[in-house]
C-alpha cells in the first residue's frame, strides 16, 4: 500500500460522526479506547504522532507499581492500586508482556527506616496487598549485589515491569477488533463548541461531530483543555533520564530496587526490564520544552552516580542505550481525571505522571464508565476479550518453532540477531491491525533493533522489509516521525562532479 | 538425514573459510559452514577497497577478491557443506548445534568438534553514551558501509566521522568519493588508531581534517541530524569547557571501537580474556572447553584479514585432529601473560605443538604509545625465548612476535611478553 493510498484510505474511512473522540493515543488513551469498546457506541482515537504511544508511554520506568507512595485518598493512590490489579487480570485475555517481580525499597540509615515504616502504614491504608517490612539477611539474600550498607527493605510482591509500549498497543489492538477507529498522523487543530459545551472536534484530517471527549493528550493536555476553554491546570514537562544495559547482564538485580524516597521523586532506581535488560534511572528536571527529549551528559552522571548507592558495581560497559522520557506533571500534582467543571462534554485524564503507567487501565475504566455514564451507553454484545497470539520467534519451544516455519519459511530468517527476531514476526507486525509504518514501530512491535547492536545490523534489513511489505521506496522509509528518513538514493546527489 | 559433522564452523568470514578448508586438509570427513549471511565471506563482501592479502597472498587485494581466493578453494574441496542465510541459535557443551534457517528450517546438527568464528560487532553510541537528542542519521561506520558498497544508498549528505579507526577513515574517502561532503574526522585520543597508510590514502589525500583530541559532546536534530557538538578533550579525555563549537551535518558515522561477538562463547561458558574481549584460547586456538575452538575476531580483534585466515587455519586444523580423536588427555600448558607495557596477548595459553618443529606466532597489543622498542617473551627463569626490535608500537596496531616452538620449555611458565623502549 503506498502512502497516498493509506491517505486516501484514512479520508474514505474518515467519520465525520462519533460519540466519543479520545484525544491522544498513549497508554491512557488506549485504555480508555479498549474499556470504552465494551459499550454500543461509536469511538474514535485520534493521536498526532505517526505511531500510539509516542509520548510519555514510550519511555519511563515500565513499572507497575504496587500502590505504596501516593497519598491515602488521591486519585493517584486510587488508580494505582486499581491499576495493579487490572493488569494482573487483563494480561490472559491481552497478552501483553508483564512479570510481576516485586519491589522493594531499600532503607540504609534511620530515618530511612522510619520512612520504610511510614511506607508501609500508607500502603495498608491504599489497600496494597502483602506488603512487608523485611530484615537486611532476607533483602541481601533477594538481592546479592546490592550495597552492603542496607539495613531493611519494604518488600511488596505485585509490583511488576511491563513493556508499557506493548501494553499500550494490545489495548489498542483490542479496541479496533471492537470497532473503534484510530487515527495516528492526526493532530487536533481545535474544537467545535456550543455555548461551553463541545459538539466536536477538528483535525488536520477533518472535523468530527461528538458528544463527548476524553482529553488523554498527555503532556498536551493542558493545550488541549484550554483550547475547549477549560484553563483550570498546566502541565510541567518532568524530565527522566535513563540508561539501558544488555541481558548479558540481565542477573544483576532480581527485583524492582528503589531507594528510601524523598519528598521530590521516588529516587534513581534499578530494575530489570519485562525483557530481561536492566535500566536505572530516571532523574527528575523540570524543564519547558515539551519537545526536548535530548540526553545530557550530567544527567548521565547523576543516574549513575545515584544508581551505585543501590548496586555499587555497576557494569558501564554493558550500556546499550540511554533515553529520555518526560513526564507530564499538573499543576496540583495529583492526576486530573473526570468532567470538566468549566466546559460541557470535555472528560479530563491529565496529569498522568507516575505512576501513570501503573494506573492506566483503572484511569481508562473511569472515564469509560463516567462516558457511560453521561451518554447512557449500553454494553455490546459480542465483545471480543481476547487479542489473537501473535508468535515471537524467541518465545517458543523447538516444536513450536518447526511448525511455524514449516507453514511461513520467513519465520526461519532471523532478521535481529542480538533478540532473534525473525522475518515472519516483522511482516506480521507491519499488517496487523494497528501496523508498524517505521523503523522504530517495528522495533517497539518486535524488539528488532532493541539489542546489544541497537540495529547495526538489522537496521537496513528492517527498512528493506518495510519497503517492500508497504510498496515504498527504501529512501522513504523513516525512522520515527515525518523527515526521518533513514537512507538516501546515490542519485539525489550532485551528479557528475568529480572529486579526482 | 546425518546430522554429525566432523568439524562445524560458525561463521563464513574468513576464519571460517580458512578453519573449514583446514579442517578439511587435516583429514576431517564432513565439514559443515554455518553461515547467517545471504553469502560467505563476511565483512569482507562490503570492503571494496583495496589491502587485503599483501601477507598471505602477496598481492594487494579488494575484500570480495580477498573473500573469493577462499570460495574459489572451497568450490575445489569437497567434504565442505555449507548452510548460508542459517543462524546458530543455541550451543551446547557436548557440541549440539541448533540452527535456524528458511531453507534448512530448524535443525540440530552434532559436531566433532566446534570451531568459533563469529567475528565482532561495532561499538554503538549507546555504549558510549553520546548525550543529546536520537534523530535518525546517526549510525555505526560498518553499518553504512553495507548500505552504501552492497546496497547502494547513502546515509547522509553531510557526514561527521567519530573515530579515527580503519573503518571510520575508509568510510571518509568512500563518501567522499560518492559525493558526500565529510567535513571533519574527530577522534577523541591523542594519536589515531587507524593505521597510518589509511590516514594519508583516505584523509590528506581528501583534505579531510582530522582532529585529535575532541570528541562529539551532544548530537541535535529532531527527526534527522541537524548537527553535533564537538569538544576538545583533556588529558583524561574530559570535554575541555569553552571548547565546544559546532558541526552541521546531517549524519554522525562512529567508528569507536569493535567488539568479539562472543554470545554463543558464553551460552556453553567459555572462559573469557577481559582485556581481548574474547575467549581464552590456547596456541592451538582450543578454547577453555576442550572440542571448541576459535579463531579471527572473535578471539581478538585483528587489523589485517591475513592474520584472521592464519589463525583460523591453526583452529581449523586442531579441530580435525580433535574429531579424530588425536588431542591426547590432559595436555601440561603454561599461561602467556601480558606483562610490562603490554596491553593483550593471543594465545593466552601454550600446550606445545604435535612435533614441536616450527614456529608458534604470539599476537600483542601494547598498552601505551611507545618510540623504539623490543618486545619480548620470556619464561618463569627470565630466559628470553624471542625479541623483535620495533621502530615504533602504537596500542591500535597489532605486533606478531615468533618463538621457536623447540624453544619453549611447558614446565618452566608462565611466558610473559613485554615490550620496552629502547
Amino acid at each position: 500500500m503506498t502512502a497516498d493510498n493509506r491517505e486516501k484510505l484514512a479520508v474514505q474511512d474518515w467519520p465525520g460522526r462519533a460519540d466519543v473522540v479520545i484525544v491522544g493515543g498513549g497508554i491512557v488513551g488506549c485504555a480508555a479506547a479498549m474499556f470504552l469498546s465494551r459499550y454500543k457506541a461509536t469511538v474514535v482515537m485520534v493521536e498526532q504522532a505517526t505511531d500510539l504511544a509516542m509520548g510519555t508511554t514510550k519511555a519511563n520506568s515500565g513499572i507497575i507499581h504496587a500502590g505504596f507512595d501516593a497519598p491515602p485518598g488521591s486519585m493517584k493512590a486510587r488508580m494505582n492500586v486499581r491499576g495493579n490489579r487490572l493488569y494482573h487480570e487483563l494480561q490472559p485475555a491481552l497478552k501483553y508482556e508483564v512479570n510481576f517481580l516485586g519491589s522493594l525499597v531499600v532503607a540504609k540509615s534511620d530515618d530511612d527506616l522510619k520512612t520504610l515504616e511510614g511506607l508501609l502504614d500508607r500502603g495498608r491504608q491504599n489497600g496494597v496487598p502483602d506488603i512487608t517490612i523485611i530484615d537486611r539477611e532476607r533483602v541481601l539474600s533477594r538481592e546479592p549485589n546490592l550495597s552492603r550498607d542496607v539495613r531493611a527493605g519494604l518488600w511488596a510482591p505485585t509490583a511488576g515491569v511491563i513493556w508499557p509500549f506493548g501494553a499500550a498497543l494490545a489495548m489498542a489492538e483490542n479496541a479496533v477488533r471492537n470497532g473503534v477507529k484510530v487515527f495516528t498522523g492526526c493532530r487536533l487543530e481545535g474544537f467545535m463548541l456550543d455555548r461551553r459545551k463541545i459538539c466536536g472536534v477538528r483535525t488536520n484530517k477533518g472535523d468530527i461531530a461528538c458528544k463527548l471527549v476524553i482529553n488523554a493528550a498527555g503532556r498536551w493536555a493542558d493545550e488541549v483543555s484550554r483550547w475547549a476553554g477549560d484553563d483550570s491546570f498546566s502541565i510541567t514537562p518532568r524530565r527522566g533520564e535513563y540508561i539501558l544495559f544488555d541481558k548479558s547482564v540481565g542477573s544483576l538485580v532480581n527485583s524492582v530496587l528503589f531507594p528510601t524516597p524523598t519528598k521530590v521523586s521516588k529516587g534513581i532506581l534499578v530494575s530489570p526490564t519485562v525483557h530481561g535488560n536492566i535500566f536505572i534511572g530516571p532523574n527528575a528536571e523540570n524543564i519547558t520544552d515539551k519537545d526536548d527529549l535530548s540526553t545530557t551528559a550530567p544527567g548521565m552522571e547523576e543516574i549513575i552516580s545515584g544508581a551505585r548507592k543501590l548496586i555499587p558495581d555497576l557494569p558501564l560497559a554493558a550500556a546499550i542505550t540511554q533515553f529520555v522520557g518526560l513526564r507530564p506533571v499538573a499543576s496540583g500534582d495529583d492526576f486530573i481525571i473526570g468532567p470538566s467543571a468549566l466546559v460541557g462534554g470535555l472528560v479530563q485524564a491529565a496529569g498522568i505522571q507516575s505512576p501513570g503507567l501503573a494506573s492506566a487501565p483503572a484511569i481508562g475504566e473511569l472515564v469509560s464508565e463516567i462516558a457511560a455514564e453521561r451518554l447512557g451507553l449500553v454494553r455490546k454484545p459480542g465483545y471480543v476479550e481476547e487479542n489473537p497470539d501473535r508468535p515471537a520467534f524467541a518465545e517458543l519451544d523447538s516444536r513450536q518453532r518447526q511448525e511455524l516455519i514449516a507453514r511461513n519459511p520467513l519465520y526461519g530468517r532471523i532478521i535481529c540477531r542480538c533478540e532473534t527476531v525473525s522475518e515472519g514476526e516483522i511482516v506480521a507486525a507491519i499488517h496487523s491491525p494497528v501496523g508498524a509504518r517505521t523503523v522504530d514501530g517495528v522495533k517497539r512491535r518486535t524488539r528488532a533493533g532493541m539489542g546489544r547492536c541497537q540495529g547495526g545490523f538489522c537496521g537496513p534489513r528492517v527498512v528493506g522489509i518495510l519497503a517492500r511489505e508497504l510498496g515504498l521506496p527504501l529512501d522513504a522509509i523513516v525512522k520515527e516521525g515525518p523527515g526521518s528518513q533513514l537512507f538516501f538514493a546515490r542519485q539525489t546527489l550532485r551528479g557528475g562532479e568529480s572529486h579526482e | 538425514m546425518n546430522d554429525f559433522y566432523d568439524v562445524v564452523v560458525i561463521g563464513g568470514g574468513p576464519a571460517g573459510l580458512a578453519a573449514a578448508l583446514s579442517a578439511r586438509r587435516h583429514g576431517a570427513g564432513r565439514v559443515l559452514i554455518v553461515e547467517r549471511d545471504r553469502e560467505l565471506g563476511g565483512i569482507l563482501q562490503q570492503c571494496i577497497h583495496v589491502g587485503f592479502g599483501l601477507h598471505r597472498f602477496r598481492e594487494e587485494l579488494t575484500g570480495p577478491g580477498y573473500a573469493n581466493r577462499y570460495l574459489r578453494m572451497l568450490a575445489d574441496t569437497t567434504g565442505i557443506e555449507t548452510m548460508i542465510d542459517t543462524m546458530v541459535i543455541s550451543l551446547t557443551a557436548d557440541r549440539q548445534v541448533t540452527v535456524v534457517g528458511p531453507a534448512v528450517g530448524l535443525r540440530t546438527v552434532r559436531g566433532g568438534a566446534v570451531v568459533l568464528a563469529m567475528g565482532c560487532r561495532e561499538r554503538t553510541r549507546g555504549a558510549i553514551r553520546i548525550p543529546g537528542s536520537r534523530p535518525a542519521g546517526v549510525f555505526t561506520a560498518g553499518a553504512a558501509q553495507r548500505m552504501v558498497n552492497m546496497e547502494g544508498y547513502l546515509p547522509g549528505r553531510e557526514v561527521v566521522i567519530l573515530g579515527s579507526g580503519d573503518i571510520g577513515l575508509i568510510m571518509a574517502r568512500r563518501l567522499t568519493l560518492e559525493g558526500c561532503r565529510v567535513p571533519a574526522v574527530l577522534e577523541i585520543m591523542p594519536v589515531s588508531n587507524g593505521l597510518t597508510r589509511n590516514i594519508v590514502q583516505c584523509l590528506d589525500d581528501f583534505g579531510i581534517p582530522l582532529y585529535l583530541s575532541h570528541t562529539v559532546v551532544a548530537i541535535r536534530g529532531q527527526d534527522r541530524v541537524t548537527g553535533v557538538t564537538v569538544a576538545r578533550v583533556d588529558d583524561a579525555l574530559r570535554p575541555v569547557a569553552g571548547s565546544q563549537f559546532d558541526l552541521a551535518c546531517d549524519c554522525l558515522l562512529l567508528s569507536v571501537g569493535l567488539i568479539p561477538e562472543v554470545e554463543l562463547a558464553r551460552e556453553v561458558n567459555l572462559t573469557l580474556d577481559g582485556r581481548t574481549s574474547g575467549p581464552v584460547v590456547d596456541n592451538r586456538r582450543q578454547t577453555s572447553l576442550p572440542g571448541f575452538f576459535a579463531a579471527g575476531n572473535v578471539v581478538h580483534v585483528h587489523d589485517l584479514v591475513d592474520f584472521v585466515s592464519e589463525e583460523g587455519e591453526i583452529a581449523g586444523r586442531w579441530a580435525a585432529v580433535f574429531a579424530a580423536g588425536g588431542m591426547g588427555g590432559e595436555a601440561r600448558s603454561a599461561d602467556v601473560l601480558p606483562g610490562e607495557k603490554v596491553r593483550s596477548v593471543v594465545p593466552q595459553k601454550y600446550v606445545g605443538d604435535g612435533d614441536h618443529t616450527g614456529q608458534c606466532r604470539f599476537y600483542l597489543r601494547v598498552s601505551q604509545p611507545l618510540g623504539r622498542c623490543r618486545v619480548t617473551i620470556s619464561d618463569r627463569t627470565g630466559r628470553r625465548l624471542a625479541s623483535k626490535r620495533l621502530p615504533v608500537a602504537k596500542p591500535s596496531e597489532m605486533i606478531e612476535i615468533d618463538v621457536q616452538h623447540s624453544a619453549i620449555e611447558i614446565e618452566k611458565g608462565p611466558l610473559t611478553v613485554a615490550a620496552e623502549g629502547v
